[in-house]
């Protein structure tokens, strides 16, 4: 019963985990899906995500240490969101955009250049600065609270109000996400250039719009991503973003790369099996798990869980 | 072609022993200070790793991210090796470009099916992984805390000698690197494999042998980059897993661009070149990996094939056209220009 227990905790662990893994996995998924490029970069746009954050609810928050106010947290999310998205577009109409057409191992090692820009820019940023900063906690958010202890008595399981924030909020964003890609016109014309961008191009769909666009949303939700982070490990630091973004990656590879559901799929996946090892394993060992997975499915399906098989073409 | 072969071997061999001594006799008068031999030796180990790299990515045209994880393998087994087993260093530094080499295949079993970004990916992780296991293998290889005391080249207490003795070993193995590198790529597996970088497609129709050529060219390129981890580990006497982190694949990486991908003597230019610079951007303190990473961006944006591209400077070629003008000999030897007769001691 007690080993129940604690796997029933480690999965709400894991899905609290993966939310925020889905999130960060939809911007890699999209903008692979489009421009067929691994943005090395996301995880720094996650980072500055959870900065701009990180700012704004210590600058209006009155008390620094810990967030009473759940508008000043929406505030937060939306004002990171649009920094993040600036951000992302940015740097796809800078660094990215040249190189379209360019061999394909030169635009990765841009994304890694524009990585290593922002994750050492950060660092000298006076007000940034390489050390780790307290992130505010969650405070006397008394609903959240009793939900928190009413499953706690119910069922044994500790489900903290970040975890259920997270979890809703990442929910609340997939949903939107799936609605503006589904039944929008932008939404369409997205999957037009992802599916064929000459064709797009052709039927008059403006292809850079739309890649800047699909840049911001990807960066968006990297940065309501990283404030989720920094919410349940309460700290914010320049590197912060690279570890998440790299089993991020993994998420969107396992789902299949370039599907949106397969994301938000691998995502969870992710969370759940981070979590699993970390508890009944080591916790030394949840990175290498992650990319033992990564390498599991590569080897097994290369073309992800929801991943459709590419015909080779000559 | 048999009189050319012998030519070309000579004229090798001169330029490279002279170069050599005349870098040892700068080392050793001390024209060259005791810091700049230091710095120039570890750019020979940066070029090893660099050309190791460069043979899977530049010549095979598969893209790997994870070389500091066989660099890693083959420091850390060469170091135990050397410090358990008491074995000597040069056996030691092969034992451990051959644990590395089987590491490399075992890897490349599962992961030489992907393409491009796929496989870049792939290694990555298998560079952390090796990481992560080196964290956990404590009694082994001590942990996060390192593994000290691995016996230098010498220690004989002089400084500018043991300099040299130091860049003599180094330089010894990079000459070696570039004659297996360079044959390698002349010979009918370096045609197959350059085939492979050029179309998968096509070579494998024409019976290119291709998943065989990829695997071979993988398996090569991770024994030296052991061997370059090996020499890693004794150069600097003291390993811990943060030395091989990611950061570090992309530095060789880096490294294989600027110089040009596919281009040997392009590698040596950019590592010694890459090496230099990472010093010098020291006085910029914090800001030294901001200006790097712009550095980066830039050379990418505005100067995508890198130093060389796929040309080569060929010691060969300039000899012959300088002291032998007369003689006009048959250009028969040097057909494809992509390759030509490039050896490249004499650069460094």
């Amino acid at each position: 019963m007690e080993l129940l227990q604690q796997f029933g905790q480690q999965m709400v662990n894991g899905i609290a985990l993966g939310s925020v893994y889905a999130l960060i996995a939809l911007g890699y998924t999209m903008v692979y899906g489009i421009v067929k490029l691994i943005n090395f970069a996301h995880g720094d746009v996650l980072m500055v995500g959870a900065f701009a954050g990180y700012f704004v609810l210590t600058s209006f928050g009155g008390d620094a240490s810990k967030i009473s106010n759940p508008l000043i947290l929406i505030l937060a999310f939306i004002i990171a969101m649009i920094v993040s998205a600036i951000f992302g577009m940015i740097i796809e109409r800078t660094c990215y955009k040249p190189l379209r057409k360019a061999p394909r191992i030169n635009l990765l090692i841009t994304a890694i250049g524009v990585s290593i820009v922002l994750e050492n820019g950060a660092r000298v940023i006076p007000w940034i600065g390489p050390n780790p900063k307290q992130f505010p906690t969650l405070k006397n958010i008394g609903f959240l609270e009793k939900v928190s202890d009413f499953i706690k008595s119910a069922t044994g399981v500790y489900i903290s109000p970040v975890q259920i924030i997270s979890f809703f909020i990442a929910v609340l964003l997939m949903v939107l996400l799936f609605y503006v890609v589904n039944h929008t016109k932008t939404g369409k014309a997205m999957r037009a250039v992802s599916h064929d961008m000459n064709a797009a191009l052709l039927m008059g769909i403006d292809v850079n719009r739309i890649i800047s666009f699909t840049f911001a949303i990807g960066a968006s939700l990297a940065a309501a991503a990283g404030i989720l982070f920094a919410l349940n490990y309460p700290q914010v630091e320049p590197y912060m973003g690279i570890m998440p973004g790299l089993k991020a990656f993994v998420a969107a590879v396992l789902g299949g790369i370039g599907s949106i559901p397969g994301a938000m799929l691998g995502g969870f996946i992710m969370g759940i099996a981070e979590t699993l090892t970390k508890g009944f394993i080591s916790s030394k060992l949840a990175d290498a798990v992650a990319f033992g997975i990564l390498i599991l499915i590569l080897v097994v399906k290369p073309s992800g869980i929801l991943g459709k098989n590419i015909r080779e073409k000559v | 072609m048999k009189k050319n072969r012998f030519f070309n071997a000579i004229t090798l061999t001169v330029t490279s022993a002279s170069l050599y001594i005349l870098l040892a006799l700068l080392i050793f008068t001390g024209i060259i200070d005791e810091y700049n031999g230091q710095l120039l030796t570890l750019a020979g180990i940066y070029v090893i790793v660099s050309l190791s790299l460069n043979l899977i990515t530049g010549f095979t045209g598969q893209l790997a991210l994870g070389h500091a994880g066989f660099m890693a393998v083959g420091a850390y087994s060469t170091a135990i090796i050397i410090m358990r087993l008491n074995v000597p260093m040069i056996p030691a530094v092969f034992a451990g470009g051959l644990i590395t080499a089987i590491f490399g295949l075992l890897i490349g079993i599962p992961t030489l099916r992907l393409r491009g970004d796929y496989l870049a990916i792939t290694t990555l992780g298998f560079g952390e992984i090796i990481r992560v296991i080196m964290v956990n293998l404590e009694g082994l290889t001590g942990g996060a805390a390192g593994l000290k005391g691995v016996p230098p080249f010498s220690d004989s207490g002089d400084f500018i000698l043991d300099a040299v003795i130091k860049f003599s070993w180094v330089y010894g193995f990079v000459i070696f690197t570039l004659v297996v590198v360079s044959n390698l790529i002349k010979s009918s597996p370096g045609r197959a494999i350059i085939s492979i970088r050029e179309d998968e497609i096509a070579s494998n129709s024409m019976g290119i042998n291709v998943p065989y050529y990829k695997m071979f060219s993988f398996t090569m390129s991770a024994f030296l980059a052991g061997i370059g981890g090996g020499l890693y580990a004794i150069y600097f006497g003291y390993l811990n897993p943060q030395m091989f982190g990611f950061l570090n694949s992309v530095n060789f990486v880096v490294i294989v661009v600027l110089g040009g991908m596919g281009s040997i003597t392009g590698t040596i230019l950019a590592g010694i070149g890459f090496t230099y610079i990472q010093e010098w951007l020291r006085i910029f303190k914090d800001f030294r990996l901001v200006i790097f990473g712009l550095a980066l961006i830039s050379v990418m944006l505005f100067w995508p094939k890198g130093l060389m591209g796929t040309n080569e400077i060929s010691v060969v070629k300039l000899v012959r056209k300088y002291f032998f003008k007369n003689k006009n000999s048959d250009n028969s030897s040097s057909g494809s220009p992509a390759s030509g007769e490039s050896q490249s001691e004499g650069v460094r």
